[in-house]
């Protein structure tokens, strides 16, 4: 409490991201402190800094790289989710799924794109054909990564 | 003739002492044998239950960041529902299809019962039921209110996929809410859990929002696929909760059960050995007057 009155409390501290990187399957980041996350979305890909300016934005199937404060990078395949950025310098990831791009098989990514495009092939209706073509991106980009 | 009627009659009494006597012990076995099994039952669906609950809550573990994530962005852009005149609103009651759970059920109708009886008008309000249970409670009392129901929730562990079928179904519907309120069960530790409401925002809502301008580069569309994808991410989050919160509950209720069950076979057991052992006395007496008559 004696910590809280030396410091000011007028002025919102925004010198560090605190970045959540959530997927149902795993939590990769909680509040954690890095320097910058790269992200694929559908405005763009962009890149994420402390003091950013706020936004939204909804994630494309692919990559998202995030540079830690001891200089290391981690890269992430995301198939989906969405990007928030506060005007605190917060920024939640929350993806749909979200696997470290070490642990993708080039075989078994080259298989889901296989089997997408023969699914997009045989589409008959729109909403099908709508959902074959989010497969077969996923699948270009899940090969993209795994090499 | 007067005195042979007089023998018969003690007979006849000791008869019909006998099989008072004796009803009254295979009444008292068979309920001891009842209870008997309803404790191995409660005692095993306990068993079943601290297994499931052990996985919910390594999962809860995992799915509270997402659903705090989800919840942040509505506070630090403080979104606040406007009034209007007569809103348009929606309560999605997170419960599931089993019982024997304790209260998580009851509490979560209750509180959106509750609600209901204090508005004025109910015509604007529709209640989504996840779970069975929810559909049994308003089936009884707010039958009009009820938009859908979702079935075969509590037997797996609710995946993403559960929920963005929730989410779709909603959107999906038809009925455009102004203000929607999602209850669920938030777990606390093992023995309790808490009754709590995450408000759900339609797009005007946050579009109207007072920090909304804050953001950069927002159109219709980002907004709206963010707010779908963050519909079934809170959703994944409830369900998550709820799940934990039902599974610890119904370990705790089925663990009284089978207290009570165990004091109720000791009390009967006391009663049986004393009923079997005066119907063994009532035997001898009759054996040993007899045998003196003789």
């Amino acid at each position: 409490f004696g910590l809280r009155r030396m410091m000011s409390t007028s002025s919102v501290r925004s010198a560090d991201m605190s970045f959540t990187f959530a997927a149902p399957n795993a939590v990769h980041y909680n509040a954690a402190v890095v320097r910058q996350v790269d992200v694929p979305s559908f405005s763009g890909a962009f890149g994420i800094l402390p003091s950013h300016v706020p936004s939204l934005a909804v994630l494309k199937p692919g990559v998202v790289t995030v540079y830690e404060e001891d200089g290391t990078n981690k890269k992430f395949f995301v198939s989906s989710g969405s990007v928030t950025i506060n005007d605190d310098s917060s920024v939640q990831i929350l993806a749909e799924e979200a696997h470290k791009v070490e642990d993708l098989d080039i075989n078994a990514a080259k298989e889901v794109l296989a089997e997408a495009q023969k699914a997009l092939g045989a589409a008959s209706s729109e909403v099908d054909k709508a959902e074959a073509q989010i497969a077969v991106e996923v699948g270009e980009a899940l090969v993209a990564a795994a090499q | 003739m007067l005195s042979q009627t007089k023998q018969l009659i003690p007979v006849l009494a000791v008869q019909c002492q006998q099989q008072r006597g004796m009803a009254n012990l295979k009444a008292i076995g068979l309920r001891l044998k009842s209870v008997k099994n309803i404790q191995k039952i409660t005692q095993s669906m306990k068993m079943v239950s601290a297994a499931k609950y052990a996985r919910a809550e390594r999962d809860l573990k995992a799915a509270r960041p997402l659903g705090n994530a989800a919840q942040s962005f509505y506070e630090k852009a403080e979104v606040a529902a406007e009034s209007k005149d007569a809103p348009k609103e929606l309560y999605i009651a997170m419960t599931s299809d089993r019982g024997l759970a304790g209260a998580v059920h009851t509490s979560i109708c209750k509180t959106i019962r509750a609600e209901l009886a204090e508005k004025a008008n109910t015509d604007n309000i529709k209640i989504v039921c996840v779970g069975d249970k929810s559909r049994a409670f308003f089936q009884r009392w707010n039958r009009n209110n009820i938009l859908m129901v979702g079935s075969e929730i509590g037997r797996l562990p609710p995946q993403f996929g559960d929920a963005s079928k929730v989410a779709n179904a909603i959107l999906t519907s038809g009925y455009e809410f102004d203000s929607g309120k999602m209850l669920y069960n938030k777990y606390n530790s093992v023995v309790s859990y808490t009754t709590t409401t995450i408000p759900i925002f339609s797009q005007e809502t946050v579009s109207n929002a007072d920090k909304i301008s804050v953001y950069d580069s927002l159109d219709a569309d980002v907004i709206q696929s963010y707010m779908e994808y963050s519909l079934a991410s809170l959703i994944y989050y409830a369900m998550k909760e709820g799940a934990c919160s039902e599974q610890s509950s119904r370990m705790t209720a089925m663990d009284n059960s089978s207290k009570n069950a165990g004091e109720m076979i000791d009390k009967l057991t006391i009663t049986f050995n004393r009923t079997r052992q005066a119907v063994i006395t009532g035997e001898l007496i009759e054996i040993i007057s007899g045998a003196a008559a003789l």
